[in-house]
């Protein structure tokens, strides 16, 4: 067990350098540097002015040298300044991390209420209305575009029956709890919409491979209980593949916010992320991307640890080929 | 006994008697009709431009945010072109990106898969790790950042950066080099097991060179998991597009395609919903029909395969 946290830290850090050695590369790649920025700002510069800012600056290097310098400070703890918000990169990523948990594990968990029961219901009398019904649900879940919905919700809700806002964070103190928790609901709905139809189909599928199985056929044959026979026998084995599929899904569910985030205005890591990309806040992108990554790469280690305490056939030693 | 009948006596084609059992899937065979009705529309997009006297492209400030009329059957948008026109010249590109990148993406895929798969060890190792890698990224940060991506600094020529139709392209590259990972594990699994049957074997034993095995003996045997594949992914890269484009990166202006006609769709809610409702519609009756398509195929292409998994943990 030791032994395969270690191996997965390992190997989880290396994805992480070249990962950050990636993205710091597209990112110089992106239109403008910081010079062109002062130049905007300052049209009184000169060229040889600019030429000799971006030597001061370190701009004339070559890109493996500038990545070092900033994989040096940042292992020191100095992500740098985020030119948009005008300070620490830290102090900006810090309360986005929080509002984008609280949008995600909403969702995640109210997905995984409807789409686990819908899944395993469907899975139980496969080929009849009730499946039918779910399974045409759950492709509709999936062949939606999610910004469409949340702009439809938004038409539904806020413009026509105008009970609900149609975007923000809520107002501090002068409302109670719930005038804010008002501004949750649109964006948890599309979130969780959004990701349904796949769990759903997930575990349409896993549930209805292992009701086929010879032990569910003796477990009905010794006279167990249909309750006792899904609950007991079938759904721990079921949700091997499901908790797999699952986690791996984690940094599509990660897009997702970013798209409601920026449709709802909701100040979380995703819209911070599209923001700093398009207004050209090249420290703040950098880190809120390798953010982002690390949070799929989390995911996917809590898959293989899922996948080894729910079917004990399957050692740690085995997951980490 | 009855007499049989001629089918019977003579056989029928791997790809008649696949034919027949995708016929049994009645929502594919409604998808493919709605998707050859919906490519016909799009193709004959200036023969309905024309029969309507407008071109979707004329600019018509008095005609502002018209409802449905004779002339405009779905109206007007902001700037006064006529919706339905820019609805189907939008379906051409919209097709056209999630066809081509589709496929781009599976050759990428069967590639590097069949590489792993084939040869093994230490290339397998490296690719798998690389594949994992890939998908490991946020995916749609990463496409975000692809698109903005200076073009002048990749070393292109002014010309290329700058002409009209970049936009299209450069979506269906990026699409593309972030889109084949599905297709990889699936050819690198089953070329794993291919390479060690006996008419691999066979062929290798009187010296046929490593490309002619792959491209002759493997390849053909994977083409029902990489069809079903491309069919699915066809309709996430349209989601893609529309993502992409609603944010002002994917297709630009004044190419349309039905993510950058919602592009404004955020403002317009409050004044012509409609405008809004439209290309979503389309957008969601075209992936929807692809990923009934791709369960069809599956069904029909790999009988044994649907028997193990019903309806799909393959996408």
């Amino acid at each position: 067990m030791l032994h395969f946290l270690f191996h997965r830290l390992w190997q989880s850090a290396l994805v992480m350098l070249v990962m950050s050695f990636v993205v710091y590369a597209l990112i110089g790649l992106m239109p403008g540097d910081p010079i062109d920025l002062m130049i905007t700002a300052d049209p009184k510069i000169t060229a040889e002015d600019a030429a000799r800012l971006r030597s001061l600056y370190g701009l004339d290097q070559p890109i493996v040298e500038r990545y070092g310098h900033w994989l040096s400070s940042a292992l020191s703890g100095d992500f740098g300044f985020s030119r948009l918000h005008a300070r620490p990169v830290m102090e900006v990523l810090v309360p986005a991390i929080g509002n984008t948990v609280i949008l995600l594990g909403l969702s995640f968990g109210l997905a995984l209420l409807i789409a686990l029961p819908a899944g395993i219901a469907a899975a139980y009398r496969p080929y009849s209305k009730l499946d039918y019904a779910i399974n045409m649900a759950a492709f509709s879940g999936i062949s939606v575009p999610p910004f469409w919905l949340a702009l439809m919700l938004i038409i539904v809700f806020a413009v026509i029956l105008g009970v609900l806002p149609a975007g923000g964070l809520g107002k501090i103190g002068t409302e109670g709890i719930w005038d804010n928790l008002r501004y949750l609901v649109l964006p948890v709905a599309s979130l969780t919409i959004a990701s349904i139809g796949g769990h759903t189909r997930y575990m349409r599928a896993a549930m209805i491979e292992t009701l086929r199985q010879d032990y569910i056929r003796t477990a009905r044959a010794t006279g167990a209980s249909e309750v006792r026979v899904l609950f007991g026998h079938a759904l721990r084995n079921a949700m091997i593949p499901v908790v797999t599929i699952i986690a791996l899904d984690f940094g599509f569910l990660f897009s997702g916010a970013l798209i409601t985030e920026t449709i709802f205005a909701w100040p979380g890591m995703g819209r911070l992320i599209f923001d700093a990309i398009m207004g050209n806040d090249f420290n703040l992108a950098l880190v809120a991307l390798l953010l982002a990554t690390v949070l799929t790469l989390i995911g996917n280690f809590l898959a293989d640890v899922a996948y080894v305490w729910l079917d004990p056939r399957v050692s740690f030693r085995e997951v980490e080929r | 006994m009855t007499a049989l009948s001629t089918r019977q006596i003579q056989g029928e084609s791997m790809w008649a008697l696949t034919w027949r059992r995708f016929l049994k899937h009645r929502l594919a065979v409604i998808s493919l009709g709605v998707l050859a009705v919906l490519a016909v529309a799009a193709l004959a997009a200036p023969l309905t431009a024309a029969l309507l006297g407008s071109d979707g492209e004329t600019v018509d400030l008095f005609n502002r945010f018209q409802g449905p009329s004779l002339g405009h059957p779905l109206g007007t948008d902001a700037i006064g072109r006529d919706t339905l026109i820019r609805l189907l010249y939008g379906g051409r590109i919209s097709l056209f990106v999630g066809l081509t990148a589709a496929v781009a993406a599976a050759v990428i895929g069967t590639l590097i898969g069949i590489l792993a798969g084939y040869f093994g060890g230490r290339l397998d190792a490296l690719l798998m790790r690389f594949t994992d890698g890939v998908i490991a990224l946020p995916l749609l940060p990463l496409l975000i950042v692809l698109a903005a991506l200076d073009l002048n600094k990749l070393g292109l020529p002014d010309a290329v950066a700058a002409s009209e139709n970049i936009s299209l392209y450069r979506i269906v590259v990026i699409v593309a080099l972030v889109g084949w990972t599905t297709v990889a594990r699936l050819v690198r699994g089953s070329a794993l097991s291919l390479r060690e049957r006996d008419f691999v074997r066979a062929a290798e034993a009187q010296g046929a060179s490593a490309w002619r095995i792959m491209g002759v003996h493997i390849l053909p045997n994977l083409a029902s998991p990489i069809i079903v594949a491309t069919t699915l992914s066809v309709g996430n890269v349209i989601l893609l597009e529309s993502v992409l484009s609603f944010l002002g990166l994917g297709i630009q202006p004044p190419i349309p395609s039905w993510g950058n006609l919602l592009t404004n769709a955020q403002e317009l809610i409050w004044d012509a919903p409609a405008l809004a409702f439209y290309p979503g519609v389309m957008i969601f009756v075209t992936v929807i029909a692809f990923n009934f398509l791709g369960d069809g195929l599956q069904d029909a292409l790999d009988p044994r395969a649907t028997d193990r998994r019903i309806a799909g943990m393959s996408n």
